[in-house]
């Protein structure tokens, strides 16, 4: 009963280790595959020979001495069947290197022929996401979201802030480290259009629970359009009550920590916003993205996600409103 | 003897526990009081008085981020994030004063601190009201304080959130709290 939930999951494969979605994860899997099937044979041998040696013993009735160290009172079979036992672990252990020294090549081939890198930088509690690209001006920033073009090796640049953290995307690799002053990296090929998710993987503070990615696959050619739509500075507000936002957005508090593109808001404490409202949650997953989710994440940050580094302004009811109604444009 | 010894120890451990409860260090105050709860929107309450007149009384607030673990960390985030390094540097000054030494020239009580920071002061300290809430600007003033080491040991850390190769805040010599002319640097 309690592993069919865990089968639902694996189906779908939205954050499963189980999946086939990218070239590391389908590498790494036939490892495991191959290690388990090694390890299996050699511990039923194991018990085999363990239940087999009870059995004879008691059957025996009396001390049955395998190895005394004098070799001429040692049973000959005995002997030539504990060598070949010797030997079999021995080629266990050879076939596992082996298997291991190949996938981590292909891993590292796979890494040198990389397409496109990408700069994450966890913070407490989100993911700030930099696509790098030869040319300055193409360089885009956004958060909490990682779009990828299905088929293309890209190398994920892993920093950190302030803790350490874990970047973890199940369906589409295994975990590495974010370290303060350090640079990691993972590659990852995606293999198979879809959704998935990530998740903090070393604990980092009181929102680290609350603190996950989206990982969208897409074909190379809606992933470039993806990219010059977001380059795009924020949408101009129309409506009074979203400019009446955008006039307290860019002056006020907002603007000391988000970058709105093509406003006078800068900061780069915070999450860039030029795009906010196309993304999915608000807050690395807190809350499914929606003008009441919006307005609720504005009015009170503290309550939604207590101790997340973004403070709650004092906003009168008149420009929570105006603040959510221009968020809502940034699409 | 032993009965007597028992006694000691119980004694101690319910001392031990009650000087536990009573430490409010790592105290959190992420709901920071509604605005303008015991001041006018707009203004700083008056922190300095002019001739010898009594200093006025300490901001109720300060008991909140004053020797408060949490809000001295969390200054120290905005202090760098906000570019207080800028001018300031990490507390030895630069174009703007040094934060780490005994001279306070608007005061060296949290709620000074914080109104200069909120109000700004001539020769370009920018005025942060409206651009920092209200808690975070009590919070980088607890921190400002510990440049000089005014907070008690057990509130701030002995290790930086950030990388530091400087020595640890425990360890800062507590300056005493002069209110400088200012004419001295």
């Amino acid at each position: 009963m309690l592993a069919l939930p865990l089968c639902a999951c694996s189906i779908q494969h939205y954050q499963s280790t189980f999946s086939d979605a990218a070239v590391e994860v389908r590498q790494f899997n036939t490892l495991f595959a191959i290690f388990l099937i090694v390890c299996a044979v050699m511990y039923s041998l194991v018990i085999a020979f363990l239940v087999g040696g009870i059995v004879r013993r008691r059957r025996a009735g009396e001390a049955y001495v395998v190895e005394t160290g004098k070799h001429h009172e040692t049973n000959p079979l005995m002997r030539i069947g504990i060598m070949v036992w010797g030997a079999t672990v021995g080629m266990g252990l050879i076939a596992l290197a082996i298997a291991s020294f190949f996938a981590d090549r292909s891993m590292a081939r796979a890494a040198a022929n990389e397409k496109l890198s990408i700069t994450v930088t966890a913070n407490q509690w989100w993911w700030d996401v930099q696509y790098n690209s030869a040319d300055v001006s193409k360089t885009l920033r956004t958060a909490n979201e990682i779009h990828l073009p299905v088929g293309v090796p890209v190398r994920i640049i892993l920093l950190s802030n302030d803790v350490i953290h874990s970047f973890w995307v199940p369906s589409l690799a295994g975990k590495q480290d974010l370290i303060p002053g350090r640079e990691n990296d993972i590659s990852i090929t995606p293999t198979k259009v879809g959704l998935y998710r990530g998740q903090c993987a070393e604990y980092c503070g009181t929102q680290h629970a609350n603190m996950a990615l989206v990982v969208q696959v897409e074909p190379y050619g809606d992933f470039l359009k993806w990219w010059q739509d977001s380059l795009k500075p924020a949408m101009k507000p129309t409506t009074l009550l979203a400019q009446a936002g955008y006039q307290y957005v860019t002056t006020r508090e907002c603007a000391m920590c988000h970058t709105i593109a093509g406003t006078s808001a800068g900061g780069t404490v915070g999450p860039d916003l030029s795009h906010f409202a196309s993304a999915r949650s608000i807050a690395a997953g807190t809350l499914p993205m929606n003008e009441a989710n919006i307005l609720r994440w504005v009015d009170d940050p503290q309550s939604v996600k207590p101790g997340t580094k973004m403070p709650k302004v004092p906003l009168r009811p008149a420009e929570l409103n105006a603040v959510t109604a221009y968020l809502e444009t940034l699409k | 003897m032993s009965s007597r010894c028992r006694t000691n120890n119980s004694f101690l451990a319910v001392a031990t526990m009650l000087a536990l409860v009573a430490c409010h260090r790592e105290e959190r105050h992420n709901e920071p009081n509604p605005f303008g709860a015991s001041i006018k929107a707009g203004e700083s309450p008056p922190t300095i008085i002019p001739g010898t007149a009594p200093n006025s009384p300490l901001d109720p607030r300060a008991a909140d981020y004053d020797n408060n673990a949490p809000a001295i960390a969390e200054g120290q985030f905005l202090y760098t994030r906000m570019n207080c390094v800028g001018c300031h540097a990490h507390g030895g000054g630069g174009m703007g004063p040094a934060l780490m030494d005994d001279k306070w020239r608007y005061g060296g009580r949290i709620d000074q601190i914080a109104a200069t920071i909120a109000e700004g002061r001539p020769n370009g300290m920018p005025a942060w009201r409206g651009k920092l809430t209200e808690a975070q600007i009590w919070k980088l003033s607890a921190y400002v304080r510990s440049l000089s080491g005014q907070p008690s040991k057990d509130a701030v850390s002995s290790r930086a959130d950030a990388m530091s190769a400087g020595t640890p805040a425990t360890l800062t010599r507590r300056e005493p709290v002069k209110n400088a002319d200012t004419a001295g640097r």
